[in-house]
């Protein structure tokens, strides 16, 4: 049995939607027999997209330039999901998909599930599954509210599916503002460079963490992706301490990466790390602890320094 | 200048985690400790007010058992005192009661600013700083990397996918600040001792004026009907190196045909 309307908060730029956004539609095509979404323009350039992979009908909010996204949006999409009655709404685990869902969930007075993995309808219910402690386990939650459930879900979690839909169709949301809520506003963005194969889409990851030693030995892992043909890629712990943008970093609050090939350079392999990369198909690492909880997902492990192991590896694949 | 930082006080995250077999929900009891993403909260604010020239940092937290060893360490590092809501119909109390109880705690306090971490290291629903702004209708600017303020405006930058924002916004208002904005710093002897005396005041559902069935399990509406074991992923090939490592990777990347 499936449930009536999903809505989808959709993400993206006038370039189209983003892969998290076109997942999320997925997993409500599984649930749910009508998808919508909820896009933060005119509608136009995501229409089509969004149609093709099942959404029928887009409520378009308008832009939100100069204004932050959560308190914003939360507002226009609360008054359609009080007249509409959707079963649920799905989110992105993203920055404005977390903040938009908080919002919400503060107008509508409803729960929201965070870090989901998997959804599924049993006796007419949501059931959401949550992996935890390092996606040992996965909890399985079941909504007992009235009215919409609020969810979010993590990155690369379903599969993207095209499946000739027809353009959807573009009703534009109006009214509802924020008021004081809304009051933030956004002076400048900066974006910073970025070149090369990008991390949560390269067939190849190269990571190093804290067991670099210093900032500059992070040029190891730049050299050796460049010869692999890699986005490089980080821990936490070097982000924190500044080395590298936080737009490398790997885990729980970076980016989920699942290429064919993830390498790990001096990490530990802390349960916050592991979740956003287990699901590569094949890890290697090199640390120089055999404890390291790393290697209890590596399918080559190399106990050694990456001082010596890297600089060596990068010399025999200059050669061949 | 008045700051509030909601801090978490955990079980330690260097112990394994455990779900209680009857009721599915994390093990709470026994000691807590500050949870680490919030000492970033507390050095800002304490930063913050030496830049402002004074003024006041309080610290909000919900916590079983009246448990307060993790406030104590905050309290030590400087700020100044505490709110404390215990209750016992808070077990189970989901991300939206977290926040309509840490909501009424600072109500009561009227701050210039709050603060908090962009996700706890044993919850992380990183939702419930923004709720809180949503239950008290305050503007917010959640992952904040960088926050400065003049007069009474707070600018911010808000980090993003793509590198970051810059925001600015009117006090009264509230930040979730990301791990490593600032160095914490650590509590000395004269810091710890001083803390013991700091006012902490213990507060109940009753005395914040909130019903109790829109909190805890009841008001969470959601049931965890299943826990599972996840598949395991198979360990493979380790081996120690002994200076020729990095030709047994060549050769593995070859059989993997990446090189
Ligand atoms: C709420 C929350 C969210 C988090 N989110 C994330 C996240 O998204 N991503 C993330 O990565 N972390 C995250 N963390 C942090 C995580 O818990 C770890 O602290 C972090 O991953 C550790 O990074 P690391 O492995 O680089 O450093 P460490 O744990 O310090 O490990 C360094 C490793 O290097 C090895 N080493 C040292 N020297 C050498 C050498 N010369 N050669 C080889 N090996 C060497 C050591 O044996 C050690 O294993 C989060 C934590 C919390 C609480
Ligand atoms: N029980 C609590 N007591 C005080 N602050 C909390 C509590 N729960 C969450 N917070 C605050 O909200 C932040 C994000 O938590 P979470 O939404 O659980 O990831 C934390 O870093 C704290 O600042």
């Amino acid at each position: 049995m499936s449930l009536n309307t999903i809505m989808v908060f959709a993400e993206g730029d006038e370039s189209g939607p983003t892969t998290l956004t076109l997942e999320l539609i997925r997993a409500a095509r599984g649930v749910a027999a009508n998808v919508e979404a909820f896009v933060l323009d005119d509608g136009s350039s995501m229409a089509e997209s969004l149609g093709d992979h099942g959404v029928s009908k887009i409520h378009a909010m308008g832009g939100a330039e100069g204004k932050l996204v959560g308190a914003h949006a939360a507002a226009l999409m609360a008054d359609l999901v009080v007249s509409n009655l959707p079963d649920a709404v799905f989110f992105g685990q993203t920055p404005d998909g977390r903040d938009t869902a908080a919002r919400l969930s503060v107008r509508l007075d409803q729960p929201v599930i965070t870090n989901n993995v998997g959804v599924t309808v049993e006796d007419g219910v949501l059931v959401l599954e949550e992996p935890v402690f390092g996606g040992t386990q996965n909890i399985f939650t079941a909504f007992r509210n009235d009215g919409a459930s609020l969810a979010l879900f993590r990155p690369k979690s379903f599969e993207a599916e095209s499946i000739g839909g027809a353009i959807a169709e573009v009703s534009v949301l109006e009214g509802a503002d924020p008021g004081n809520s809304g009051t933030a506003i956004v002076t400048g963005r900066v974006i910073e460079e970025r070149s090369g194969p990008q991390l949560d889409s390269a067939a190849v990851v190269v990571s190093g963490g804290r067991g670099l030693g210093q900032p500059e030995a992070y040029e190891l892992v730049d050299e050796l992706a460049g010869l692999l043909n890699a986005a490089s890629g980080a821990s936490r712990a070097i982000v924190d301490a500044g080395w590298v943008p936080y737009s490398k970093q790997v885990g729980q609050t970076g980016k989920v990466v699942k290429p064919s090939l993830y390498f790990a350079c001096g990490i530990s392999g802390a349960t916050q790390h592991l979740v956003g990369m287990k699901g590569s198909k094949v890890i290697i690492a090199i640390n120089k602890d055999p404890e390291a909880p790393i290697f209890s997902v590596a399918d080559l492990g190399i106990v050694g320094d990456v001082h010596k192991v890297m600089p060596a590896l990068i010399e025999t694949l200059k050669a061949t | 200048m008045k700051v509030v930082v909601c801090v978490k006080q955990i079980p330690d995250p260097a112990l394994p985690g455990e779900l209680d077999p009857t009721t599915n929900l994390l093990k709470r009891d026994g000691k807590l400790i500050l949870d680490e993403s919030d000492s970033y909260g507390v050095e800002m604010a304490l930063q913050l007010v030496e830049a402002a020239g004074g003024g006041e940092v309080s610290l909000v937290s919900m916590a079983p058992n009246n448990e307060m060893s993790g406030l104590r360490t905050a309290l030590a590092m400087g700020a100044d005192d505490a709110i404390l809501v215990s209750d016992e119909n808070l077990a189970g109390t989901d991300a939206l009661g977290t926040a309509k109880v840490l909501a009424a705690a600072i109500g009561r306090l009227s701050p210039d600013l709050i603060l908090a971490g962009v996700e706890s290291s044993d919850g992380y629903t990183g939702t419930v700083p923004e709720m809180i702004a949503g239950v008290l209708d305050l503007p917010s600017v959640t992952f904040a990397k960088q926050i400065s303020i003049d007069g009474d405006t707070v600018k911010a930058q808000r980090q993003t996918e793509a590198g970051y924002d810059d925001i600015e916004c009117k006090l009264p208002v509230l930040l979730s600040v990301t791990a490593g904005v600032v160095e914490p710093r650590y509590p000395s002897f004269k810091g710890i001792m001083a803390a013991k005396k700091k006012p902490v005041e213990a507060l109940d559902l009753q005395a914040l004026g909130i019903e109790s069935n829109t909190v805890g399990v009841v008001g969470a509406r959601q049931e965890t009907i299943r826990v599972t074991e996840a598949e395991e992923r198979e360990s493979g090939e380790i081996i120690e190196d002994d200076g020729d490592a990095h030709q047994r990777i060549a050769e593995f990347l070859g059989e993997l045909k990446v090189v």
